[in-house]
């Protein structure tokens, strides 16, 4: 009977703890990829869902800044190799099929401008404002060599605890 | 629920979300709500049968009350009451 009991009580817990939430792995880099990623986020918040969303690997790079940042430490050859090569931040996505050199990336842009869907730094904006929590993964800042200063703000930082915390108390995860 | 003469009511805030695509028009729609008061209507303006829909789940998520829709030319006027 006490068994029972306890077997009962063990598998209800994990479910109780359950609370609505959607947490998300965002790994890819590619513009409609990132693009559904805030889309689903920013619904699921518009719901009052709360949102984290983790960035990893090649999509830690959705949340780099453009422009010249003054870096605190110098970057190894590596580092500065990764840097150049990986794109700055949400303008500089490109799509996963038809980017065709620029090109289709820049038509697909162009389209959903005049048909009005938000692009992506708008996206990025309207999730914060609606209190999405975006965490960064620091193992890819370090092997990529990014640092802080170049990420953009209202980010926090963690690793795989944070993500699978998260994810635990949460009734839907998503990879992305 | 007895029939509600939407003409008469007056809304707290209008909102036109005919210019943008999803999910703009639930952001718009939620955004609004948050400038209203609790037992205020906020009437939205929407193009397109996909925006309503989205906005009626989630009214119906969140809590709010659907009063009705008045359909308009070629857009429908939805009449929502903040929980």
């Amino acid at each position: 009977m006490v068994d029972a009991l306890s077997v009962a009580e063990r598998q209800s817990s994990p479910e109780e703890k359950k609370v609505e939430g959607l947490t998300m792995v965002v790994f890819s880099e590619d513009l409609d990829k990132a693009l559904a990623a805030f889309i689903i986020a920013n619904g699921a918040a518009a719901m009052d869902i709360p949102v984290t969303m983790f960035f990893t690997f090649w999509g830690t790079n959705i949340m780099r800044r453009n422009g010249p940042v003054k870096l605190i430490e110098k970057k190894s050859f590596m580092e500065k190799m990764f840097a150049c090569m990986m794109p700055k931040g949400p303008d500089k996505l490109t799509l996963s099929k038809m980017h065709m050199g620029g090109m289709g990336t820049s038509l697909m842009k162009k389209e959903m401008a005049k048909k009005n869907v938000y692009s992506l730094p708008r996206l990025i904006q309207e999730a914060r404002d609606q209190g999405v929590r975006m965490v960064i993964c620091t193992m890819t800042m370090d092997v990529m060599g990014l640092k802080k200063e170049e990420l953009l703000q209202g980010v926090e930082y963690g690793g795989v605890a944070t993500f699978v915390a998260s994810a635990d108390e949460s009734r839907s995860t998503l990879f992305i | 629920m007895s029939e509600i003469d939407l003409s008469a009511i007056k809304p707290a805030k209008l909102v036109d979300t005919r210019s943008s695509a999803c999910p703009g028009p639930l952001l718009e729609a939620k955004k609004a709500m948050g400038v209203a008061h609790s037992g205020e209507t906020v009437e939205l303006w929407v193009s397109d049968p996909e925006s309503k829909e989205n906005i009626l789940i989630w009214a119906k998520k969140v809590g709010h009350n659907y009063l009705g829709t008045v359909p308009s030319d070629s857009y429908d006027r939805m009449f929502i009451n903040r929980k």
